[in-house]
């Protein structure tokens, strides 16, 4: 059976704390190249454009946004899955931006990642308990003969029977494949896993098993997430905080309910005004900040704050010439914006009201 | 009473596989009226798209056993002979999708595939219809609309491209418009956008629409009257706050619990998910479908098939439990939960 | 596009370098084929041997002598296969006259194959992709199982036997000198030829139509199609083939180059005299320079029809876009 919590413990503040993972500077750029017989970089792709970030052990870090404000690519340089173009990134202390070889291997123990697509994700061609196995062979944590109890006592874990250890893929259900997906995160017994919207191509009534699940063994394990979701809801749902990114930047920041009751830059509550609420009432009483327009190419982000040729609330020259800093405003709350929302801007009975 | 646009009577889609009939929709019967949006939801494997796709003739008796009527503006489509379908499919009834990015074909300009569809049911000349195709872009709000349709759907950005394929559905002025998941691809401002959108060409074009969704924000905020279907059937009906704030079905009642809400009082608290998986549409479960995930179940749900039964009203649902107790459990359970 | 462009007939040279290169490398260590032997005949004196490949500058460096080799590459007037160097000396003709004049009839047997398998592999596919499973389908499928396995020759045989020595329906084979291609055309010397090259090809064409249409109409922009009311067959043509036939133009290039550098087999079974049967010839007379010209010959043509098929890609589907 699988761990059943009915209350679940806030970690502690934030700034008592030394973090798991340390980023600084981050850049991840993807040259655009043209040429005849010789490439030549004539632009790049912002993908990731300058983000500082911390994240604490045990805690659950959100990122939201959306299509191309770089949060996927923010994972997999953190992951290390690419190398990133400047900047540092620390893990548990030590400066793993350029780790290569047996270091990098080394890391791979400690971090993991679930992806989106149950589907794709998988090896159709291996069975579940080759796919869940496969890390204590890379690794080899375990004397070989134990690894089938060790992969069955995982899959037993996350809610699979461990009599299907010979099942294939296709076998199995959308959920139950994500389900193979934590199995297999978890298998190493890693302090970061990454997890790049896991339930986003999952039934809704799944889903909740699915986060239910995620939450369960983060007690059970002590794990720490990085939560990239576009859905605000279900982020709300498992993060301790919420980073919202926008054109390669964090463009807020906020601990627990702050960014929902009180969201201070406009993209955020532009963010939070397009969620629909499955409640009509409420959602009649919802401010709404509809955004015109697509969101802009990373490859020639707008000048300054690089949300202002769609920002309702911007004011020239300032927000068209002067890129704007990341600033507190409530506890734990921290936002780039000149102009930036009122408080209650979107949502204007406040929580549980 | 006014004679409703689109009335559906006991409509069963089978498909014969290798192994095993699939009942992807078994006795579907609603009606929808002129000026309506209608809402339906449900998960994967609930019918609801079957059920559009058979209305507009796109699953036709070739590919699945289909009973039962469809009865459109006073004539049963189904029917209808081939060309006679052909006409009302995309004229009077028109379907947009879910992917926009593979919806519209890559080889054809944008201006071309909307002015394909307007020649196909109208005589007008080439540049009419393109003409025509312009103006539709226009109106759905694609800023340089000329420029536009001389493009590709691969230089259109996402939500322009369905916004193109909106423009395609609406150019012939249909009575009735299905969006079959239009926003599910969709980031999240701009589903806000393309809603918005929907709502206000609805207006103008007065038109009836029906979004199919399994998103319960989604028909909370655009939807007049929603129904929630499984496993082929529709479980519960009813007008908006009927559903939202006095719901009568368990299923309906799961799917309330268990979305992850933004005006919960803490963060990271746990869900309550329907428990169990969503049932085989070969081996359906006997007597009420949903019984082997239903928390209130009692040995009549093993057995008897429910009724849609009204309660009051536009409000009916498919449940054994006595009204009394729907509204007890849904007010003692339900809205303290969620 | 122009950089593209640029870029592949850079590429293209390359490729050709490196053919003639191999090629070269093939034949001077193969030492059957030491032209200077050849030249002079079977039983002449060493002296007369040596007096030979001083002439015809074998005694040089090797790469000098694939210098005068490659000159031969380059397709400008007067070096093309120029006549000192690319000289048979099996029978003492210039190669270039020997392939030019072969030419005719290894363009009227490939492009009568080409347009015969068009027309019989593109509709099989087309009805086997519409009606899938139904007993055309079947048909189609075994008449192309048994296309793509029989060996060419064999056919060419069976076909021989059959149409021209049992039914006396085909004209003798071969073209006696004297008669131009038209006149053996009018003939009807190349229709069990065609019959017999198409039939390979057909087949697998017509797996292809039926593979890329069956993937194709199960594409979301066909439902759109079919959404909007447009007739079946224009959802077919329109929207599904246009799209399915793509990668087939692509094939049809590049066969089309293949078997202008010389359909051997069925040249050689039926006697025709065209540039495969030469090379055949070549090849088992050890003729060095004769093998060499219809290589470089062959290559040149393949080389040029990938580029022009890459990027006739292009102005058919929109997405793809050369830098």
């Amino acid at each position: 059976m699988s761990v059943e919590v009915t209350e679940r413990s806030q970690p502690e503040p934030t700034t008592e704390r030394t973090p798991l993972v340390r980023i600084r500077g981050l850049r991840k750029l993807f040259p655009i190249t043209r040429g005849i017989l010789f490439q030549k970089r004539i632009g790049d792709v912002h993908a990731v454009d300058g983000v500082d970030l911390e994240i604490f052990k045990g805690e659950t870090l959100g990122l939201v946004g959306e299509t191309g404000c770089g949060k996927s690519t923010l994972a997999r340089v953190v992951m290390r899955l690419y190398e990133a173009s400047e900047g540092t990134i620390e893990f548990e202390g030590q400066d793993i931006t350029h780790a290569k070889g047996a270091d990098l291997r080394g890391l791979r123990r400690d971090m993991q990642m679930i992806f989106q697509d149950p589907f794709a994700s998988l090896n159709p061609r291996k069975t579940v308990g080759s796919i869940i196995g496969t890390p204590y062979r890379l690794h080899k944590v375990v004397p070989r003969n134990t690894i089938k109890t060790e992969v069955q006592q995982l899959m037993e874990l996350v809610g699979l029977n461990p009599e299907h250890y010979n099942r294939y893929p296709h076998e199995f259900s959308g959920g139950q494949r994500q389900r193979i997906g934590v199995a297999r995160a978890l298998a190493l017994r890693p302090k970061l896993i990454v997890c790049d919207e896991p339930v986003s191509a999952l039934d809704v009534s799944i889903q909740a098993q699915v986060l239910n699940l995620l939450g369960d063994l983060q007690e059970e394990f002590d794990l720490t997430y990085l939560f990239i979701a576009h859905d605000l809801s279900v982020v709300k749902h498992v993060s301790d905080r919420v980073a919202v990114m926008y054109l390669g930047k964090i463009v807020e920041m906020a601990v627990g309910q702050t960014l929902y009751r009180n969201p201070k830059h406009p993209y955020s509550g532009a963010l939070l005004s397009a969620v629909p609420i499955p409640d009509p009432d409420l959602a009649a009483a919802k401010k709404r900040i509809i955004l015109e327009g697509d969101v802009p190419s990373p490859i020639d982000p707008p000048s300054g704050c690089r949300f202002h040729p769609r920002c309702p609330n911007a004011q020239f020259p300032k927000c068209s010439e002067d890129e704007p800093k990341l600033l507190p405003h409530h506890p734990g709350q921290v936002a780039a914006c000149h102009f930036p929302l009122e408080d209650r801007a979107i949502i204007e009975t406040p929580a549980g009201g | 009473m006014v004679e409703p646009l689109l009335e559906v009577k006991n409509l069963t889609v089978h498909f014969p596989t290798d192994d095993g009939l699939v009942k992807a929709v078994d006795g579907l019967s609603f009606s929808l009226l002129p000026g309506e949006t209608l809402g339906v939801v449900g998960e994967s494997g609930s019918g609801k798209s079957v059920s559009f796709l058979t209305v507009m003739g796109l699953i036709s008796r070739t590919q699945a056993q289909i009973e039962g009527e469809i009865i459109f503006q006073g004539r049963d489509l189904l029917t209808l002979p081939i060309d006679e379908m052909r006409t009302v499919r995309g004229e009077k009834i028109s379907m947009i999708f879910q992917d926009p990015m593979t919806s519209l074909h890559p080889y054809y300009k944008v201006g071309f595939q909307i002015a394909e569809a307007v020649r196909v049911h109208q005589k007008v000349s080439k540049q009419e219809a393109l003409q025509q195709a312009v103006e539709m872009l226009r109106r759905v709000g694609i800023p340089r609309p000329d420029e536009r349709a001389d493009q590709y759907p691969h230089e259109f950005s996402g939500g322009m491209r369905q916004r193109a394929m909106i423009a395609m559905a609406l150019s012939l002025n249909p009575d009735l418009l299905i969006a079959d998941e239009p926003t599910t691809a969709l980031d999240v401002t701009v589903q806000a956008q393309i809603l918005d959108l929907l709502d206000r060409l609805k207006q103008e074009f007065n038109a009836s629409i029906v979004i199919v969704t399994h998103d319960l924000g989604v028909v909370a905020e655009h939807c007049d009257h929603i129904q929630v279907m499984y496993a082929g059937k529709i479980v519960e009906a009813g007008d908006r706050r009927d559903i939202y704030y006095q719901a009568h079905h368990p299923y309906t009642w799961g799917l309330l619990e268990s979305i992850p809400r933004l005006n919960d009082t803490e963060t990271k608290e746990r869900l309550h998910p329907i428990q169990g998986l969503p049932p085989s549409l070969i081996f359906v479960p006997p007597g009420c479908a949903f019984h082997p995930r239903c928390p209130h179940v009692f040995d009549r749900c093993r057995t008897e098939v429910p009724e849609l039964l009204p309660a009051d009203g536009h409000h009916a649902s498919r449940c054994h439990l006595s009204l009394a107790d729907k509204e007890r459990i849904f007010q003692e359970e339900v809205m303290a939960r969620s | 596009m122009g950089r593209y462009l640029i870029r592949r007939t850079l590429f293209m040279i390359l490729v050709l370098f490196i053919v003639s290169v191999i090629t070269f490398i093939i034949f001077v260590k193969l030492p059957a084929s030491d032209p200077a032997r050849r030249a002079v005949g079977r039983s002449t004196s060493p002296e007369n041997v040596e007096a030979a490949r001083h002439a015809f500058g074998l005694d040089q460096p090797l790469y000098v002598q694939y210098g005068r080799f490659a000159k031969g590459l380059i397709p400008w007037p007067g070096l093309f296969l120029n006549e000192d160097v690319y000289y048979s000396y099996a029978n003492f003709v210039p190669v270039k006259e020997e392939i030019f004049s072969r030419l005719p009839v290894t363009i009227t047997l490939a492009v009568g194959a080409a347009t015969l398998w068009l027309l019989i592999g593109i509709p099989i596919g087309i009805i086997s992709a519409v009606r899938r499973g139904s007993i055309w389908d079947r048909a189609a499928m075994v008449f192309a199982l048994i296309g793509v396995s029989a060996p060419v020759f064999w056919l060419a045989y069976l076909f021989l036997y059959v149409f021209w020595f049992k039914l006396g329906w085909a004209p003798p084979s071969g073209i006696p000198i004297g008669t131009s291609v038209g006149e053996a055309v009018f003939q009807g010397v190349f229709i069990l030829p065609w019959i017999v090259l198409s039939m390979t090809f057909a087949a697998f064409y017509a797996r292809m139509v039926r593979g890329n249409l069956i993937e194709t109409m199960g594409e979301d922009y066909i439902r759109t199609a079919r959404a909007k009311g447009l007739s079946e067959k224009r959802v077919i043509y329109r929207h599904g083939l246009r799209a399915a036939l793509t990668p087939v133009v692509t094939m049809f290039g590049l066969d089309l180059a293949v078997l202008l550098g010389g359909a051997f087999i069925t040249e050689t079974v039926f006697n025709l005299p065209g540039v495969g049967q030469y090379a055949v010839r070549s090849i088992f007379a050890n003729d060095f320079p004769s093998v060499m010209g219809v290589t470089l010959f062959g290559a040149f043509f393949i080389a040029l029809a990938n580029l022009v098929v890459d990027v006739a890609y292009a102005f058919l589907d929109p997405r793809v876009r050369y830098t």
